[in-house]
């Protein structure tokens, strides 16, 4: 498995950031040194493992279903680049979620 | 708007429900799930999407869920655990919604529906998984757009059916049967227009005989019954259209507009559906013991269709109305309690509270829009009412002007009734001097009568019950007036 220019800019594309043409290359280079290393596990026979989804052997951790109250609205606001009195504002969104 | 479907296709239809399950907290953290409260009022570091905070699952969460599972004749799982759903959008703070994909709570269950030749049909559940809502975005705000968090993180259960719908009545009746089960629960307040019952619909058709599907198109925002069949019978419409010239079906999602009535295709979002989930490393697995599931299995209420069944088993009710009756759970508590009030109960009084029940009760709180719950009758109260019918105290005529005043005073109906004066009169001699004056009043009619013109006791019986202002007892009105009008014949 190896990664392409094009995966690089699918997933710069999906987490929102922009390269520059060296920077795609050098991102390619360095994804494709990563799994090579990561290839190394496939060596190993994992035919009868589990898939491992937490290091800690941990089950049913809860809360009651109680309410508590969290923060003030200007305390949530308060690091926010753009607001108003009640709500975070952010550039235009058109569409849908 | 209805048109015949076109008899060579058939649609395929699967639904995807969202419901907002009743919790009082969030589903990974303590804030209120209040719905309408000012806006980001009920925000916290952890659904805000703080770095380094850590979300703690709702134990309620996991109940509902297995709730509606086990209503849904679902698989619980032994072991299941949380993922995270990738996307960036302004109304989800953290860039990824908790949900679950692999290894979800429910799986393969079924729920029942009925078809309109009464037949019943098993439409299949694939899964239902736990996870939490979004923010919400308002556009129509001048150049930017104003985010609300309040409903970040607030719990839901999705519940995806198989492609097992037929028509847009079936999936009608399915989303109706899924109100059904999740209010009976409780989890749900089914309320589609406030959204905390939300659908979309996978759709494609076929020749039929074919048993590929065809291509699908993912329809959206139908937020309430009406729309549901409504934007389906178009969806299928377009697409048979497109089939029978020849084009084809673009796989794509469609926004329902209710407005204009017409679906139209969702602005591409490229590569919108590479959500890259993974196991959240932040939840741990949830594990339901045997013990734990049995739990839960004890506090499920009797189910929609296990009480209607009933209902036509113990109460001899007719279909129709058992199945009125059950439609809410407080409206079939309410009917059960009037019954409790009964005395006789038996088939004839069990009728009489049916029918109080779906057509007085009913059209009362429909023109005035309020819940069961607020009626201003309560059920004992309206049985007490019932019993003064069955026991000759009331007639059925003057039992609809004493519920009228039971509207309006907190009073019994027997006070009612004592203080009106609207006690039937079943006293033989006052009926007999009432009986004599309407016949004295209309010889015209009586010298009909005994010429063989039977219509006219009718309109004799009438002037005699309008004589004693409807109080009269009318089986007596009547064998009274037959032995009058029999002994003025033979004289
Ligand atoms: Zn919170």
């Amino acid at each position: 498995m190896s990664v392409t220019r094009k995966d690089v800019e699918h997933i710069a594309k999906l987490a929102k950031l922009e390269f520059t043409e060296e920077e795609k290359e050098t991102f390619t280079h360095q994804l494709n040194d990563i799994l090579a290393y990561m290839e190394q596990l496939n060596r190993l026979d994992t035919e009868k493992v589990e898939p491992l989804s937490h290091v800690i052997e941990l089950s049913n951790v809860f809360r009651e279903d109680e309410v508590k109250r969290g923060l003030k609205t200007e305390e949530a606001l308060k690091n926010a680049p753009s607001k108003n009195e009640k709500f975070f504002k952010v550039p235009k969104v058109i569409g849908d979620t | 708007m209805t048109r015949q479907l076109h008899p060579d296709f058939e649609p395929v239809i699967g639904l995807e429900v969202h419901a907002q399950l009743l919790t009082k907290s969030k589903a990974f953290c303590a804030c209120s799930t209040r719905f309408g409260d000012e806006p980001n009022s009920n925000v916290c570091p952890v659904c805000l999407g703080m770095p380094g905070v850590l979300p703690i699952l709702n134990r309620n969460l996991v109940e509902f869920t297995i709730k509606m599972g086990l209503a849904t004749h679902c698989t619980i799982a032994n072991r299941s655990i949380f993922a995270r759903k990738n996307y960036f959008y302004p109304d989800l703070p953290k860039g990824y919604q908790i949900s679950q994909y692999e290894e979800p709570i429910c799986t393969g269950g079924f729920v029942e529906i009925e078809l309109q030749d009464g037949s019943r049909k098993r439409i299949g559940i694939t899964r239902i998984h736990m996870e939490e809502d979004a923010g919400k975005s308002i556009h129509d705000q001048g150049a930017e757009t104003l985010v609300d968090v309040n409903r970040c993180g607030v719990p839901l259960m999705e519940i995806v059916s198989q492609p097992d719908l037929r028509s847009p009545h079936e999936a009608y009746q399915y989303l109706f049967k899924i109100k059904q089960i999740v209010t009976y629960l409780g989890i749900c307040d089914g309320n589609m227009e406030e959204g905390s019952l939300r659908c979309d619909a996978n759709v494609s058709v076929r020749r039929k005989g074919e048993t590929r599907l065809g291509t699908k198109t993912e329809l959206k925002n139908l937020n309430s019954f009406r729309f549901v069949e409504r934007a389906l019978e178009y969806e299928i419409h377009r697409q048979i259209d497109l089939l029978g010239h020849g084009e084809h079906v673009e796989q794509e999602t469609l926004l329902w507009n209710a407005d204009e009535g017409i679906a139209v295709p969702m602005r591409s979002k490229e590569e919108a559906h590479d959500y890259r989930y993974f196991p959240d490393p932040d939840l741990v697995p949830v594990v339901v013991t045997s013990d734990w599931l049995e739990e839960i299995r004890t506090t499920l209420p009797e189910l929609p269709t296990e009480r209607r069944d009933r209902f036509l088993r113990q109460y001899h009710l007719p279909k129709y109305d058992a199945d009125i009756l059950t439609t809410e759970r407080p409206l079939a508590d309410y009917f059960e309690e009037v019954v409790r009030a009964l005395t006789p109960q038996n088939d004839e009084t069990y009728k009489l509270a049916s029918n109080w029940t779906m057509t007085d009760v009913l059209r009362v709180v429909n023109t005035e829009k309020i819940q069961i719950a607020d009626f201003h009758i309560s059920p004992s109260r309206l049985g007490e009412m019932i019993n003064l019918i069955v026991d000759g105290t009331i007639s059925s005529k003057i039992a609809k002007d004493v519920f009228e005043e039971m509207l309006r005073s907190k009073d019994s109906p027997r006070t009612i009734v004592e203080k009106k004066g609207l006690m039937q009169v079943s006293d033989e001699g006052t009926i007999e001097r009432i009986v004599d004056e309407v016949i004295a009043k209309n010889q015209n009619q009586v010298e009909q009568f005994k010429s063989g013109k039977q219509q006219v006791f009718g309109y004799l019986v009438g002037e005699t019950m309008k004589a004693s202002k409807g109080k009269a007892n009318p089986k007596l009105v009547n064998e009274l007036l037959r032995k009058k009008l029999a002994h003025a014949e033979e004289t």
